[in-house]
Order: structure tokens, then sequence, then C-alpha cells
């Protein structure tokens, strides 16, 4: 069953449950930040509305800066904003940037110890029709390599907003993975979010498994959940949104009660969440892993669904996972 | 403050100690780089005890002008001139390159955090700078009295990263940015010219709404009017190319792109022999070039 005191979304499981880019999360969060807090500015390298930073733009002209289509300079031009006391918040795709400026956002901004916002859009396979160009799948392996770097991964638009207006005041560089596609919205505003901290957001009495997912996915995973249930299986489920810093504890005591862990991303299965969580395993209380995300493949042309069913990180995808890791 | 006979006089002076400070530091070290550092010595020079407004006992003033130097590996010249303007003790100058110095082999502001920036990799201070000129435009409309300084080679002026900050320095007006190029026509493997030609290079900033200033990096007066002469451009950064002579100070090590990269000692030694090339370079800075017969002259 979801867990009651997330307050979570309770129509997350219906046909028509409300779906929302989780884009559109950090528009919002970036517009209540500014709003609140004059340190806070926004860069864009000519993505502004796509990035939904435009949000920010229209309210605070005097504080957004329109770079044009260069991130090298777009990271380190916040490097310099921050080095003045601003909170400077800069948007792309993730492909991009973080992609793109990698060497600027690991020396000028996080061996510089500059707390410079990074907003990757278009994270994950699910970006569709625009091809492998366009999908990062590698984002969150380069950036949480970097020291000093917090990477979050919010599953929905609701915990986008909180994601992005938490990391105004981390004192650190913050990579947030954002979405395109419209996601189905599984927390509320009344669901507590914290920077660090793993939620089970699916609680059985006896699981035989548990799942960690990050991102949109977790929708399936919870679906796949749902659909266990009904065959008699128990499993519990994880949102990982905080990919760094890293819940150890609550993934050491998911792996305890459950025996079993399948991690689920829309990302690199080397290197990304999955791997996380694999060297906190590992080290803590190692148990027998399954890893759903993309298998050392670049993407291509599709609508999200067709992807996400190409690539094996949809809701059978996730099934066959569990029944596989069950006769281990 | 006005710049007198007597001014330039110790100015120069200050620079030679400057560079044999450094030399010093690199022949301990016994790796580094040694050209840049010698020929960037003066500007360093009227930057530290003529032009910025600055504290050396209170680096964090938080009205203090911004120096942003994007090659960093030019660094013993900035140690060196930290130093002597009183930043920290001349004598941790031998800790350079180190294990354990705050003089690391590149700057780093997790080791001596009055530093501006960290840097190395080139191509990214004039970005970073930029960020700082556009954090004041955004608070003070450009009407501020701080001013921003990038201190850049001519090879990075090879990185496309350089022209990106370039273009949004010259669309956002920014006056109260300077940059200076070290403009000594060589890089690691080469005089730039077949490494990578740059010229016209004037033109090229000028292309991105920059005021172009060209002068001779070595004569103190010239440099010090340069920045002077920047306070009266309104509406657009100013680019100093500064022509330098790489090694400058000594002879047997200027004009040579193989000095890029060498410390004394480690240098090519067609004209002077390895284990000579600390001693002639002292011996060249103490007596400026034989100018002075003795070193206690």
């Amino acid at each position: 069953m979801l867990n009651p005191e997330l307050k979570l979304n309770t129509k997350m499981f219906d046909e028509k449950v409300e779906q929302v880019p989780i884009r559109q999360g950090f528009g919002e969060g970036l517009l209540a930040a500014g709003g609140k807090d004059l340190r806070v500015v926004g860069l864009c390298a000519d993505l502004t509305e796509s990035t939904k930073m435009n949000l920010f733009s229209e309210k605070f002209p005097n504080r957004f800066i329109q770079v044009g289509v260069a991130e090298q300079n777009l990271a380190s031009v916040a490097s310099g904003l921050a080095a003045m006391g601003k909170i400077p918040f800069i948007s792309s795709y993730a492909m991009f940037s973080p992609g793109r400026n990698w060497e600027q956002i690991r020396t000028t901004i996080c061996y510089n110890d500059r707390p410079v916002k990074i907003a990757g859009s278009h994270a994950g396979i699910s970006v569709g029709p625009d091809g492998g160009t366009h999908q990062a799948v590698e984002d969150m392996a380069i950036t949480r390599v970097i020291p000093r770097m917090m990477v979050l991964s919010p599953c929905d638009s609701i915990e986008a907003k909180k994601a992005t207006i938490a990391s105004v005041d981390t004192g650190t560089p913050v990579y947030i993975r954002l979405a395109r596609e419209k996601t189905p919205v599984m927390t509320t505003e009344a669901t507590p979010f914290e920077v660090g901290k793993a939620q089970v957001f699916w609680q059985t009495m006896r699981p035989k498994a548990g799942i960690i997912a990050t991102g949109a996915l977790l929708h399936r995973a919870l679906l796949a959940a749902k659909e266990l249930e009904k065959k008699g299986v128990e499993i519990e489920v994880m949102n990982l949104s905080s990919i760094k810093p890293l819940d150890e504890i609550a993934i050491v005591a998911l792996a305890k009660k459950a025996g079993r862990i399948i991690t689920v991303e829309e990302h690199q299965i080397r290197g990304g969440m999955g791997s996380a969580v694999a060297e906190c395993l590992a080290k803590n209380f190692p148990v027998p892993m399954e890893f759903i995300g993309v298998d050392d493949q670049f993407g291509q042309s599709g609508t999200p669904d067709e992807l996400i069913e190409h690539y094996g990180m949809g809701k059978n995808s996730i099934i066959k996972a569990v029944e596989k890791i069950l006769k281990r | 403050m006005e710049l007198t006979d007597e001014k330039i006089i110790e100015l120069k002076e200050k620079a030679n100690d400057i560079r044999i400070s450094l030399i010093e530091a690199l022949i301990i070290a016994g790796s580094g780089h040694t050209a840049g550092p010698l020929d960037m010595a003066d500007i360093f020079t009227v930057l530290f005890f003529h032009t910025l407004r600055h504290n050396p006992q209170k680096p964090e003033w938080p009205e203090r002008d911004m120096l942003v130097l994007s090659n960093g590996h030019i660094c013993p010249v900035l140690y060196s001139t930290m130093a002597h303007a009183g930043y920290f003790p001349v004598e941790e100058l031998k800790t350079l390159r180190k294990f354990g110095t705050r003089l690391q082999g590149h700057p780093h502001r997790d080791f001596l955090p009055m530093l501006e920036t960290s840097s190395g990799p080139l191509g990214s201070g004039l970005s970073q700078a930029v960020g700082m000129a556009l954090s004041d435009k955004i608070d003070h409309g450009l009407t501020g009295e701080r001013r921003i300084y990038a201190l850049l080679s001519d090879g990075e002026q090879d990185c496309g990263q350089t022209w990106e900050a370039a273009m949004l320095a010259g669309k956002e007006k920014l006056h109260n940015l300077i940059a200076v190029i070290d403009r000594n026509n060589i890089q690691i493997e080469g005089y730039t010219e077949n490494v990578m030609p740059l010229e016209s290079l004037s033109d090229k900033w000028r292309a991105w709404n920059w005021h172009v200033i060209e002068i001779d990096g070595h004569n103190i007066e010239e440099i010090a009017d340069a920045f002077e002469a920047t306070k009266a451009i309104f509406g657009k950064p100013t680019i100093i190319i500064a022509h330098t002579i790489a090694g400058k100070g000594v002879p047997e090590f200027e004009r040579d792109y193989r000095w890029h990269g060498s410390p004394p000692g480690k240098g090519p030694t067609d004209k002077v022999p390895a284990e000579k090339q600390g001693e002639v370079a002292l011996a060249e800075l103490r007596t400026l070039g034989g100018k002075i017969k003795s070193e206690h002259q």
C-alpha cells in the first residue's frame, strides 16, 4: 500500500492521473525562490522556454542573463556571479549542461567551490522524437563523480519544485535532473522533501524484493508493485530522488528488510543511480541486485512509451526483473 | 594615484624583485613555467602596486577590485607579486608546488582562499570575470567603482570559450571589465602564429564590441596609463593587448617558446647548460642584464 505518512497522491493509479512535465516544477520552484531571495539569478543558453526558466526571466528580467548557445560560458559566468555572492541557476538540456560543459562545471564551479545550481532538462530517453543526440542518459554518472556536487533527480513536478527551492541554501553546487515529457504526479504539496532522504512510497509487510527508482520511472515501478501484489508477490518501492548525498541508512534498511534490490532509472546502467546503490550495498550489506536502465547503448527517435519499452524500462520489464531476482 | 618619475623607478625595481623571487621559487620547485611569469611581471607590478583597489591586510574587503588569472600556469608571478605586496611572507614562495603548500602548481582557492578563482584549464577565466562584472551590473547598473580585471594568455585565444565570453561582455556593455592579453607570441608547442594564427587579434576583439588598447607590456608608464584610460570608456569592455617578450629579464631565455613550461635547470641547453640555468637567470636579474656591476650596488 501507499505509505500514508507521505501524503502521496492517492489518484496516482487512476487512468486519468494528473500529468505535468517535471521541468515545469523547476520553473515554478525557481520563480518562488527568486521571489524570496534577491541573490537568485538565472542564466540560460537559448532554451529559456524549453527549460521553463521563462517563468523566472519574465518576472525578474534584471536578474536573468541570456548567454546564447554557449554552455561552457554559461557554467563559468555563473561561477563568477557566485563568487560575488549570487546564487546562480543555469539551465539547458542535460546533454549540453552538464554534458558539453563538464570540465567548466568541474573546475570553475566545483573545484572553485561556487554554489551554482545546474538544471539539466530533457534528461533520459523519454525526450522521444528528437533522437539520441538529445537524450542525456549519462548525466547522473558525470555529475555524481565530482566532489562537492549534489545530485537530485525528482520523480515529479511537485518534487522538482521542492528540490529547486531546497537547492538554494545547500551552499554547494547542485545538479537537478529534469525530464521533458508530462509525467504522472505522485506526490502532493504535503509530501515531505529533504535533500539526502530516500522515501519508501509502497510498503508491504513481508517484501521479497525492494525496488529503488528515481525520476518519472518511479510511477512504472509503483504500477509493477501493484500488479505483483495481485499475484501475491510483496515488494517495496523506494523513491530515491537524492542521488548524492545518498541515504545509505534507508537503502541498507530496505536491503535488510527485502533481501533483494532492483534499481530503476532512465539512465545508463553504468555509473548511474543503480551503481551508487550498488556501491553502498557492496560496502554495507551485499544482496542480489538487478539493474533496470539503458544497457550501454545510445537512444533513437520514437515516442517516449515506445522507447521506454524498447530499452527495457517499462512496467513489464520491471516485473520480469523482480521475477528473475526472486529465483536468485 | 599620480605616477611620478620616482614611482616609476620604484615599480621597475619592484618588478625585478618579483622576477628574482619567482625564479628562486621555480629553481627550488624543479618544475613549473618560466617564460610567462617573467614577461608578465611588469603588468602584475603595476596592478598590485598602483592600479588595483585592494588591501593585502584584508583580502576579503568586499569593495575590492577583482583580479582573475585565467592562465593559471603563470601563477609563480601571481604568488610572487602577492607575497611582495604583503599577502603572505616572501619566504613562503619556497614552498611552491611542494606537498602541503598553499601555493599549488596551478592556483587553488581551497589552499589559498584569498585567490579570486582557481584556474589552470585554459579559456575559462574571462567567463568568470564576465560573471563578476555582471553581478555588479545587476546590483548597481554599472555605476559602481569596482573594476574586474581578467588576465589572459595569447595561447588561450585558441579556446572557443574565450570568444563566448567576449561576445557576452560586448552584448552586456560591461565597461567595468578590463581584460589583458599577454601577447608574448609563444605557447607550449611553438610560436602562436605557427600553432594557430591569431592575427589580427585586435580586429577580432573590436568585432565583438570591445575597446582595444595595444601597449608595450614592459613599459611601466604605458601599462599604468592604459589602465587609467579605461576609466573613460563607457558602454564597452576594454581589452589591453600587451606586447611582451617571452621570458623577459633573462636574455638567454627570451623569445624562446621552449621556456614556456620549463623551470631553470630543465630548460633548453643550447645556450646555457642545465646546471647553470638558475645561476645565470638570477645573475641577469640581480645585475639587470649587466647594467649593474655588483649585485650589492
